[in-house]
């Protein structure tokens, strides 16, 4: 009886994880610092057991440089924003104004990543750390100086308190946009996403065109085709 | 019959030895559950890639512990429009009736060669706290006052999604209390006793042949296992505690000891039912012994007991990493229309069985009347179940 068969997928996979440890996918943690402290040697165990992440993991945000309406957007109201105006010799950011305070905070935080579809600059993208543990709440509201990226590198600081492993910070930009169904038709298959922090743009994958020159749709089409009134 | 114990008058000797037994069943019943926790976790871990507790102790089998004395520091929340009594009094009513129902279980004694006693500093009585003549009945009239704790924890919350873990456990318990009620009657006819060491006593003359599992035809074991599960609001049966449905069900309003107390009494009622399965069906602590006194009243009945309950428990957690929630029509249908009628034929046919060897009918005549009646009835059962799908359909033809 096929309806019976999972107890065998089950008492499979239990048996491998029982009896010979294999197959365990999740990270077994390095953990607090008293416990380093304690066990020197929990911090060179951990990083062999932890498994690679899947690659469109939505995570801790990278780059911030300004805008409002990340702010509006956000239905866990994470993200505090304060502007102020670029001063036109010397500007912090392209356009009128710039984050002067920005703030996210990683309590509240439910990472939809709505704030980097709302982005029309993405100035702000998702890195792939969702694991936080934090020890105090300031360490929990990331501000501006910790969410910027190093202007250098152009990859995301790893901050003291995070628990980074080997790859971690590739493949962070949002892909997913790129290719999925509910998307403009006229991009359908086209490699539309920004860059990777610090990584450049990922290669097109099967099925997919490599970077082509947009074509906007034509007005006269779009009027038939989505039936939505004037 | 009864507990020796007591059949020579109550002296401060037996009073001890009874307070002894009554300290030993709480703290095996906390230690248990603590196992319990634990045991879950690390299994459904493995079954699901993870790696489970491993922190707290070795293994992490501290971490029931550190998980218990941190939600006793957590905050009490009393919800605004919460009743309050009946709100306090709800976790209660839950853990309470839990480890109540665990005395009944016959955990030891020597059924191999012996009458299932054990000695006691020169007394002898049964290795279990308490053996009443109606032990079966008492175990479910236990398990159905839990259920009261958990109707009124939802009910009692002023919350909406509590109050639907409420009214989904009421409707589970009484439908499944049928069948598992069903498939008891059938142990209670081939043991002719209701104590639980009667039942056990009846099974412990031959290894596995004459154990309830293999003498009632092994249905009725089935029956009260899924039923049991269903009383036990474990996965898949859980609807009462649907996260994904519920928030957290009955429970979504309790936090911190109390939270902890409808934790607790659900694991010891896991606990409790695996051992009423071992007791009712598999012998309980009946099985092979050998060598002096001590190894066979002590170690190996508690060793076979132990072993069998263990087992379930592995069964219980398999359950819960292997099949996915029932919908709630899904449920009302296996609990009126599969296990009810199943348990119920099952039942008739054994009596029917029992009732030809007293009056010498020749069997195989009455084997075969008994089963062609059975499924004469299972077929105007499933006639009718048929009929009345057609009749909702017209209707929901008519309507639409």
């Amino acid at each position: 009886m096929s309806s019976l068969g999972g107890f065998g997928v089950t008492w499979r996979k239990f048996a491998k994880g029982f009896f010979a440890n294999e197959e365990i996918v999740t990270t077994e943690y390095s953990a607090g610092t008293r416990l380093r402290q304690a066990r020197p040697e929990a911090a060179q165990i951990a990083p062999a057991a932890r498994s690679p992440r899947p690659q469109p993991l939505r995570g801790r945000h990278g780059e911030v440089h300004r805008l409002r309406a990340v702010r509006r957007v956000c239905p866990a109201k994470c993200i505090y924003v304060r502007g102020a105006d670029n001063d036109p010799a010397d500007p912090t950011s392209p356009g009128e104004r710039y984050g002067y305070v920005y703030e996210i905070n990683f309590l509240r935080c439910i990472h939809c990543d709505l704030c980097v579809e709302a982005c029309p600059t993405e100035a702000i993208t998702e890195s792939k750390l969702f694991e936080f543990s934090f020890t105090s709440r300031e360490d929990a509201i990331y501000t501006k100086a910790e969410l910027v990226v190093d202007a250098q590198t152009g990859k995301p600081q790893q901050l003291p308190w995070e628990d980074w492993r080997e790859g971690d910070d590739e493949f962070t930009s949002g892909w997913v946009r790129a290719t999925a169904a509910q998307g403009d038709a006229d991009y359908v298959g086209r490699v539309g996403w920004s860059g990777e922090l610090g990584y450049g743009v990922r290669e097109a994958e099967k099925g997919q065109t490599a970077e082509t020159p947009w074509q906007p749709a034509k007005p006269a089409a779009d009027n038939g085709a989505h039936g939505h009134g004037h | 019959m009864g507990d020796p114990l007591y059949t020579g008058g109550i002296g401060v000797a037996v009073v001890l030895i009874t307070l002894l037994k009554v300290l030993i069943a709480f703290a095996f019943t906390l230690v248990a559950t603590m196992f319990m926790v634990w045991f879950e976790r690390k299994i459904v871990a493995d079954m699901q890639h993870r790696i489970g507790p491993n922190r707290a102790g070795p293994w992490g089998l501290l971490q029931t512990l550190a998980d218990g004395t941190k939600l006793f520091f957590k905050e009490d929340l009393l919800p605004d429009k919460a009743d309050r009594r009946i709100f306090r009094l709800a976790p209660i009513l839950a853990v309470v009736p839990a480890f109540l129902a665990f005395s009944v279980i016959p955990l030891g004694g020597n059924f191999d060669t012996g009458d299932g006693t054990v000695s006691i500093f020169g007394h002898r009585t049964f290795l279990q706290l308490a053996d009443p003549p109606v032990g079966v009945l008492f175990f479910l009239a236990m398990s159905a006052i839990g259920v009261y704790g958990i109707m009124l924890a939802g009910w009692s919350s002023g919350s909406k999604y509590p109050l639907l873990g409420g009214v989904r456990a009421t409707a589970q318990i009484v439908s499944y209390e049928a069948a598992l009620g069903l498939s008891v009657v059938a142990v209670l006819l081939v043991s002719r006793s209701v104590s639980t060491h009667g039942i056990v006593g009846a099974q412990s003359d031959r290894f596995l042949i004459d154990w309830n599992l293999v003498v009632t035809g092994v249905v009725p074991a089935v029956v009260f296992l899924i039923a049991g599960t269903a009383e036990l609001n474990r996965p898949p049966f859980d609807l009462v505690e649907a996260e994904q449905e519920l928030v957290g069900g009955f429970n979504t309003e309790y936090s911190s000891i109390r939270f902890a107390m409808f934790f607790l009494a659900e694991f010891m009622n896991t606990v409790t039912m695996s051992a009423l399965i071992v007791t009712m069906f598999l012998g309980g602590p009946s099985g092979p012994t050998f060598g002096p006194d001590v190894l066979r009243a002590w170690i190996l009945p508690l060793f076979w007991f132990f072993l069998k309950l263990v087992i379930f428990l592995f069964v219980f957690v398999w359950f819960r990493g292997t099949l996915p929630r029932l919908r709630y029509d899904q449920l009302m249908d296996l609990g009126w229309k599969a296990l009810i009628p199943i348990s119920l034929g099952w039942l008739l046919l054994l009596a029917t069985i029992r009732v030809a060897q007293s009056e010498g009918w020749p069997p195989p005549v009455a084997m075969a009347i008994a089963v062609a009646v059975l499924i004469a009835g299972a077929g105007l059962l499933s006639l009718s179940l048929r009929a009345a799908r057609r009749n909702r359909e017209a209707d929901a033809k008519a309507y639409a």
